[in-house]
């Protein structure tokens, strides 16, 4: 069957197995491998992407579900060599150590922070429980996450 | 690499729809919404649907409402909208309890009331919650509607009362006054299913118990309908005894195996900590009601 979905803004359009995991789709297709492909199983959070601005776990979902709704990857966050705030605070505040969940975080965050601009500690600790670390125990993370919230924040008043 | 099966797809743009395609490709056709249940049960090769109509457009079956002395839940309302609704949380906090306590954000994001109910998985909380709240259930097929209690609508492990050609298209709750309702859940780490957990609603009237629902998650092939306890309750006046006598109650009927989350005993045990715990938090919000 054919499926389009918009990734990232353009629009991918490809003759698919109806079986096909969203999250095959985008790193097949357009060769989007920044989302990660871990535990196949929507424990792990590595395959979180945007659906129309909500974190799913593209592990868990069809492709041909995504027919006619836009997705939003890890590879959406820098724009013209700029990097996102959330991306910025986990180099700062070294959130990461070999990378496997960092693109699942990363959207998770990003997600967080659109819903809400100054997440306290206990509501990042919820919003990236649905993602494993087995590096840096989350601490880190967490303070990314704060770091980039802020950092908005300050943009937010220069302006 | 984990992936179901081949299987055919298609999507359906209305309720009825849904139903004609369900009878038109047969009794090995299944629905799909958020498919969190569904989807890895076919990679395992535990569930080999040949056809998957997904019902993901179907927006009229998300609601949450009040109608005829009722609060209806779509079967398409997915666990975030469960979470944030503040009616819900207003005529039946245990929701907002289970809700916050139900696999992580992300998969809440996409998982449905519906999909959850007919998932049928005894681990499963919002089975107990709807149990403990007398729900009913509301079932559509090509000849009409009918409604079914929850009782009725759970036949057994993973199996419920929808036949082919079928599908749940909404959930009721009575609203009745002096309502308090809490669930307690306890499980090894964020995210995990239940290693046990009690669903506990209570009917207030003058400090009596007119009517009250128990049932329990994770401690049993089915969720557990403690009726035995809810016939202790009824008629009582609130008291830590007459909830400690309850828990005892939860305790010897529910039939716990052993497995990696814990012995028979120990969740025994969590049953009735559990059961007490919702109980007294059902009873304290019963009583702000009244106030």
């Amino acid at each position: 069957m054919n499926v389009a979905i918009t990734i990232n803004g353009e629009e991918v359009s490809r003759d698919v197995e109806p079986r096909q995991l969203l999250v095959h789709f985008i790193r097949e297709t357009p060769g989007l491998t920044g989302t990660h492909w871990g535990c196949d199983t929507s424990n792990c959070g590595a395959c979180v992407v945007l659906m129309d601005g909500a974190p799913v776990k593209s592990c868990t979902i069809l492709a041909a579900m995504c027919e006619g709704h836009e997705i939003s990857t890890v590879e959406s966050l820098e724009v013209d060599g700029r990097l996102d705030p959330v991306q910025l605070g986990f180099h700062e505040r070294h959130a990461l150590q070999c990378g496997f969940c960092t693109p699942g975080m990363l959207m998770t965050a990003r997600a967080l922070l659109n819903e809400n601009p100054d997440p306290t500690e206990e509501e990042i600790r919820v919003a990236i429980s649905g993602g494993i670390c087995r590096c840096t125990g989350y601490k880190n993370i967490v303070s990314a996450v704060r770091w980039a919230a802020e950092h908005e924040a300050a943009a937010r008043q220069e302006v | 690499m984990q992936t179901p099966a081949p299987f055919g797809y298609e999507r359906a743009t209305s309720v009825e729809g849904a139903i004609a395609a369900l009878q038109r490709l047969g009794p090995e056709a299944r629905l799909v919404a958020g498919g969190h249940s569904l989807l890895p049960m076919m990679k395992l090769r535990l569930a080999t649907p040949e056809h998957l109509v997904d019902i993901n457009d179907l927006h009229e079956l998300a609601y949450i409402g009040e109608k005829g002395g009722e609060l209806a839940i779509g079967a398409l309302t997915r666990h975030v909208e469960l979470l944030k609704s503040d009616l819900l949380a207003e005529r039946f906090p245990i929701f907002r309890d289970a809700e916050q306590v139900i696999a992580d954000p992300v998969v809440r994001n996409r998982g449905t009331i519906g999909g959850s109910l007919c998932q049928a998985d005894a681990a499963e909380d919002l089975s107990a919650v709807c149990t403990a709240l007398k729900a009913k259930c509301v079932i559509r097929g090509a000849d009409g509607e009918r409604v079914v209690s929850i009782e009725e609508f759970h036949v057994g492990p993973f199996t419920t009362a929808v036949g082919d050609g079928e599908m749940l298209t909404a959930v009721r709750i009575p609203i009745r006054p002096g309502a308090g309702s809490a669930h307690e859940k306890v499980g090894r780490r964020a995210g995990d299913w239940a290693i046990a957990a009690a669903s506990a609603a209570v009917w207030v009237d003058g400090g009596r118990i007119v009517d009250a629902g128990v049932a329990l998650a994770a401690v049993g092939l089915t969720t557990i309908h403690v009726t035995r306890a809810e016939e202790l309750l009824r008629g009582e006046s609130l008291s830590d005894e007459l909830f400690a006598e309850a828990a005892r109650i939860s305790s010897a009927d529910c039939s716990p195996t052993a497995d990696g989350r814990g012995a028979v005993d120990y969740k025994r045990h969590l049953a009735g900590v559990l059961t007490t715990r919702a109980l007294r938090r059902a009873a304290a919000r019963a009583l702000q009601q009244e106030a």
